[in-house]
């Protein structure tokens, strides 16, 4: 792209205009990184500290809280349960949603539209707002307290968007590659999961983070399906917190900065691909 | 031979389409329609009894105290999308512009900016309601800059506190948009911008005339998913307000008072499955409705190159 906001050479309402955003943008920086650094040192401190002296620096570094939160309050398990569902959702998220993605994208059928039309109104209709029918399909599969009902739902929230933004850009593949791959005698599973799946990459990164931030983060799903402690997921047992008269800031601040950990490294390793799947055409 | 490749061909799309569809179907439409069948009925706790037509949608129209709580939610669905839309979505529009165009920074702004979405909202309510308390950072910040005068209860005062908690939410939202118009404009053919360039044309101008025309897709798809994301805003209030909307239901929206009158505690303290899937369905019939007609009017708007 050209280069229009370059400071040098700019007029001089321009590079007024330039200084403005600067400001603003740095700000928003700010105003980012500030809580984050902020929650992750007050895990190191205590309550009373947090409370009194919100700014302040820990006096020491040590790990009590952390441990207290792994090993007496059970966030070990709900943190493994919590990688468990996301994991098993996302990678039926993507294996399924790039599958129909692609037969919807790269086949001419009867009835198309109409199944694109299906998960496409996926997006716009609110999971939540149809909880009190979800109770009753789980209650008569036989999955309440099971963990399988929370990623089955978990699978279907985040297979519309998949769906929309695989499709999106499968549909600009040229079709001579897939023609020339036929010709070699490649089956229509090879030509999926050898040819369109690579090129697909940058899109995949970018419906992965898109759907498993809000999986990861979700905590109404397992709370109305998931009674049993062992199932439970680390953001229901941080939404144990809400409500509390005397917070245990401390403990809660060490719980936060341990979720957001995943979601941090996963971005971090695909955000170069998540940038160029948004540019790669799929929300054109 | 035509007829065999058919079969295969038919064979194959079901191979890669039925798993996907079938668990969307199950999970996603036919919930819709099991609230809308349950909407007509009157109901016993959480056992179903006799069909009573519209009743339940009459008395969450004229009810007390159903009609003045479902009014009032939703002028606060209203409030969550007339303000996201105009401050998140332009401040998305300005930031995705000039990150595009190579403002100084840009790589490491657009890396930045997508952080707080990473954020459980939990972490964000947590956070910004500890900072936002009375005695809280924000307060504590405006007394040290002197601003004594601008310090107030951010969720305790009922004429401000929705605006706060959107407030907040922005804070956690604006660089989904910004990063989703950046890649749109990052698309404008650069034959286009030159060609203005050339011409002569300022930067007002080469916003305004060349590039918004040209990204009108990605204008109606954050539009919508605002339409969505407003009507459907539950866990923001939940997390720093609480689930009756407090102060005095000045932060209720559609999705607390759904999770109310679902799970018991709005009239009588009891589950209300008949009137809780009558909001089921006004929220989906409206998501729906404003939905289509968003991007059939953005549609229209659409330039082709």
């Amino acid at each position: 792209m050209n280069t229009g906001m370059r400071y040098r050479n700019a007029s001089p309402g321009k590079k007024l205009f330039i200084i403005l955003l600067q400001l603003v943008m740095l700000t928003y920086v700010v105003l980012i990184i500030y809580p984050l650094f902020n929650m992750v040192i007050s895990s190191f401190k205590s309550t009373r500290d947090i409370m009194l002296r919100p700014f302040s620096l820990p006096e020491s570094y040590s790990f009590e809280n952390y441990v207290t939160i792994w090993v007496d309050k059970g966030f070990g398990r709900y943190f493994l349960n919590s990688l468990l569902f996301t994991g098993c959702a996302m990678v039926f998220v993507v294996l399924l949603g790039s599958m129909a993605a692609y037969g919807i994208a790269r086949y001419k059928f009867r009835g198309n539209t109409l199944l694109y039309m299906l998960f496409l109104s996926g997006i716009m209709l609110p999971l939540k707002a149809a909880v009190i029918p979800l109770f009753q399909i789980v209650k008569s599969l036989g999955l309440m307290d099971n963990p399988f009902s929370v990623i089955l739902v978990f699978i279907a929230m985040g297979l519309p968007s998949t769906v929309f933004i695989l499709s999106g850009f499968m549909r600009t593949i040229p079709g001579e590659l897939e023609q020339a791959a036929r010709i070699d005698g490649c089956s229509d599973l090879r030509i999926y999961s050898q040819i369109v799946m690579p090129i697909t990459a940058p899109s995949i990164a970018l419906a992965t983070i898109y759907n498993a931030v809000p999986i990861w983060n979700d905590f109404f799903f397992p709370l109305v399906f998931i009674q049993s402690d062992k199932f439970k997921t680390l953001p229901v047992g941080l939404s144990s917190f809400i409500g509390q008269h005397s917070t245990k800031w401390d403990l809660l601040f060490t719980g936060l900065s341990i979720a957001i950990v995943p979601m941090l490294l996963l971005y971090l390793f695909m955000s170069k691909y998540f940038i160029k799947g948004l540019t790669a055409g799929a929300i054109k | 031979m035509t007829k065999a490749r058919n079969w295969k061909k038919a064979a194959w799309v079901t191979f890669f389409v039925l798993p996907g569809a079938a668990i969307v179907f199950v999970f996603i439409l036919m919930p819709l329609f099991m609230s809308l069948f349950n909407s007509f009925f009157s109901w016993n706790q959480l056992i179903r009894g006799e069909f009573i037509g519209l009743e339940n949608f009459k008395k969450l129209f004229t009810g007390y105290p159903y009609q003045e709580r479902f009014a009032n939610a939703l002028g606060n669905n209203v409030k969550w999308f007339v303000v996201t839309m105009l401050v998140q979505n332009t401040l998305g529009i300005l930031f995705g512009y000039v990150l595009s165009r190579g403002i100084a920074g840009h790589g490491t702004y657009r890396r930045i900016f997508f952080i707080p979405v990473l954020f459980s909202i939990i972490a964000v309510g947590f956070l910004w309601g500890l900072y936002l308390k009375p005695k809280g950072m924000v307060n504590s910040l405006l007394s040290l800059m002197g601003r004594q005068d601008l310090t107030r209860a951010w969720l305790g005062d009922g004429s401000i506190a929705t605006y706060t908690i959107i407030a907040v939410n922005i804070w956690r939202w604006v660089g989904f948009p910004t990063l989703v118009f950046m890649s749109a404009i990052d698309n404008v053919p650069a034959e286009c911008t030159e060609a203005a360039y050339l011409d002569g044309v300022n930067e007002w101008q080469m916003f305004f005339r060349i590039v918004l025309p040209l990204i009108v897709p990605s204008i109606t798809i954050i539009s919508v998913l605002t339409i969505i994301g407003s009507l459907n805003v539950f866990e923001q209030v939940y997390t720093m307000a609480g689930l009756d909307g407090p102060p005095n239901y000045a932060t209720d929206t559609i999705g607390t008072l759904f999770y109310r009158t679902a799970f018991g505690s709005v009239d009588s303290g009891a589950p209300e499955i008949g009137i809780g899937s009558a909001i089921a369905v006004i929220i989906y019939l409206m998501t729906f409705g404003i939905s289509l007609c968003s991007i059939l009017f953005t549609k229209s708007k659409e330039v082709e190159l």
